[in-house]
């Protein structure tokens, strides 16, 4: 029994101990409300020194919080109790977001730097006027392979991943648009297509690719192809750019019957408090040299074609990631399919993964 | 003293109703509404089609695969400890991998079990040559076992200790072989723990979902991964809930065929 007591004591102790401690330092610096801006984003998502030069120029003080997922951001802002001021989600969580009242809608007259966005990137299906986000990175859906365990093999086609020498070497991400997406380009029809005949010759088609496939993961993907696990890959851009930062072996290429267009935009959540700092923060990233100096840090393409200019050519002219306009006409951005469409696609890409060898 | 008695009642009650019955309420109402929120019974027509039956004979097949192999190796395990020297300390070590998170352990056999991994060098070394271990059915029950094993290991080691070993002196004066003494005597008085034991693996293996994607890679598709996708996915929690519901039912079904008959079993 004293034994026990004494347990409780201690691990209570300890517990006040930590919250007097990390009151301490938030205070301590400067974390105590008043001048702060809350950045709520995908972790090592952004140059650090970039942010240090935003807390100068501005005297904000930057509190930088991360996720790891949409729908885990999501949650937390639905939930309330939190004070994010600037979000960075993906764009069909901006169209759920905007659906379930989640964002406040952005003010362009305080933004004077957007003109340096490439029109191509503004008012997309997901935000028409680009009303409540504005793009901050954009990439791809693709193929990375490792030509070295190949043979020298190398790939231009979605229809190149079903041939009978990759046996086994085959990873996927485990996301149903993605792979539905690609079986459905494979096919040269829309990833977004719901033509029921399309959907099941799509599945069907994906079946056959099954004696390929080593596995189906989420984000041990990186971890995975950079060891070598598996030779090919299908992933997005951005985490290609990481995997082949970390094993040189390996290359990126959007196959040409076309792919998925996906963004990250920033928005200003409902629970901002910060309003002014907000449109600031968003303004800051958004001129040229900023936006050019994040791009090279963080490593996918960026939508601002001034700074695009600003880039070394090796990084601006690498079609993997800076595709051609001829390339860039056949990439699709999802559409919100609805929910019970959503639902078939996941039921579908359900039945494929259950399809054995 | 029947108020007093009935005080000391309400903790358990409110934890009950709060934690246990109204989350069972609530999924069985979410079961009947589809995507848009209709009221419906398309999610269990759903679990009838040949996908979600596959998916629960694969769900069943795995945890009975689980299951057997961790009796298989925890009964001679127990037996071994109930004979050693240092109890306390074997137990001990068997139990101290189950304080780690079970998602390090999983992500440690990634590792162990990948195309240059420790096993693979090993199997280098010795002239057999790299296998493809990670992402295969083997890995997938290896490593579910290797998590769940100190469950079987310690009801069956319980039910050894308790075991009064004059039954088994008098067994073998009586002249029955070791081996006979095992199956006569032994077993079936351990009975319990195995039961026990088998319970606690076999329930919470019908359900597993993360190590079907970190080390099955998805090649192991079973009810839990469904649930799963069903509710951070799709956001259909009404066929995620109508799925957890004949999960729930059949739970309770194998814990009364086992639980009562086992009760019963040690009266007599």
């Amino acid at each position: 029994m004293k034994q026990l007591v004494r347990l409780f004591a201690g691990v209570f102790i300890i517990a006040i101990g930590l919250m007097y401690f990390t009151s301490y330092l938030n205070s301590s610096n400067g974390y105590s409300g008043g001048d702060t801006l809350t950045i709520y984003n995908w972790g090592d998502y952004i140059d650090p020194d970039v942010l240090a030069e935003f807390e100068e120029e501005t005297g904000l003080k930057v509190i930088y919080q991360t996720f790891d997922s949409n729908e885990a951001m999501m949650t937390k802002i639905e939930q309330g109790g939190t004070t994010f001021d600037v979000s960075i989600p993906s764009e069909y969580a901006i169209s759920k977001m905007k659906d379930e009242d989640l964002l406040l809608p952005i003010d362009h007259s305080l933004i004077p730097n957007l003109g340096n966005i490439d029109p191509r990137f503004m008012n997309l299906s997901f935000d028409p006027d680009n009303k409540y986000s504005i793009p901050y990175f954009w990439g791809t859906v693709g193929i990375i392979y490792n030509s070295e365990l190949l043979g020298g093999k190398t790939f231009s086609s979605w229809n190149d991943l079903w041939s009978d020498d990759l046996r086994n070497q085959i990873m996927l991400v485990d996301g149903a648009r993605e792979v539905m997406g690609f079986g459905l380009n494979s096919l040269n029809y829309s990833l977004n297509d719901t033509n029921e005949d399309h959907l099941q010759e799509a599945k069907r088609k994906l079946s056959n690719l099954t004696p390929n496939i080593k596995a189906i993961v989420g984000d041990e993907i990186k971890l995975l192809l950079a060891g070598e696990e598996a030779a090919v890959g299908i992933v997005w851009s951005g985490d290609a750019s990481e995997i082949m930062g970390e094993n040189d072996k390996l290359d990126y290429v959007i196959p040409e019957e076309g792919s998925n267009l996906w963004f990250d935009n920033m928005v200003i959540p409902k629970t901002a408090r910060n309003l002014e700092g907000a449109h600031k923060f968003i303004n800051f990233m958004l001129d040229p040299e900023i936006a050019a100096r994040n791009a090279e840090y963080v490593g996918y393409s960026t939508p601002n074609a001034e700074a695009l200019k600003l880039l070394p050519e090796e990084i601006s002219q690498d079609e993997r990631f800076y595709p051609d306009p001829e390339m860039t006409d056949k990439l699709e951005v999802y559409q919100n399919l609805g929910k019970r469409m959503l639902s078939h696609y996941n039921e579908l890409f359900l039945e494929f993964k259950m399809h054995r060898k | 003293m029947t108020k007093t008695r009935n005080l000391y009642l309400i903790p358990y009650v409110a934890w009950m109703l709060l934690f246990v019955a109204t989350p069972i309420v609530l999924i069985v109402y979410k079961s009947f509404f589809d995507v848009e929120g209709n009221l419906t019974l398309e999610n269990f027509e759903k679990f009838l089609t040949p996908v979600y039956l596959k998916m629960t004979f694969n769900s069943f097949w795995y945890a009975f695969l689980i299951t057997a192999f961790s009796l298989l190796v925890a009964y001679p395990t127990a037996y071994w400890l109930t004979r050693t020297k240092h109890k306390q300390l074997w137990l001990l070590l068997i139990i101290v991998p189950s304080w780690i998170n079970l998602l390090l352990k999983t992500y440690a056999f990634i590792g162990l079990f990948g195309t240059y991994g420790f096993v693979n060098s090993m199997l280098e070394w010795v002239g057999i040559g790299t296998q493809q271990i990670l992402f295969t059915d083997f890995s997938f029950v290896f490593v579910s076992v290797y998590i769940f094993i100190p469950f079987m290991i310690l009801p069956i080691y319980n039910a050894l200790e308790e075991l009064n070993p004059s039954l088994i002196y008098a067994a073998r004066d009586l002249g029955a072989s070791p081996l006979k003494t095992f199956r006569r005597v032994v077993f079936p008085l351990t009975l319990g723990g195995v039961k026990a034991g088998c319970q606690a693996v076999f329930i919470p293996a019908l359900s597993l979902f993360m190590i079907t994607r970190l080390i099955a890679g998805n090649r192991v598709i079973t009810l839990g991964t469904a649930i799963e996708q069903h509710f951070l996915v799709t956001q259909d929690w009404g066929m995620g809930s109508a799925i957890a519901v004949l999960l729930i039912i059949v739970m309770a079904i194998i814990m009364m065929m086992t639980g009562n008959r086992g009760a019963r079993n040690s009266i007599r």
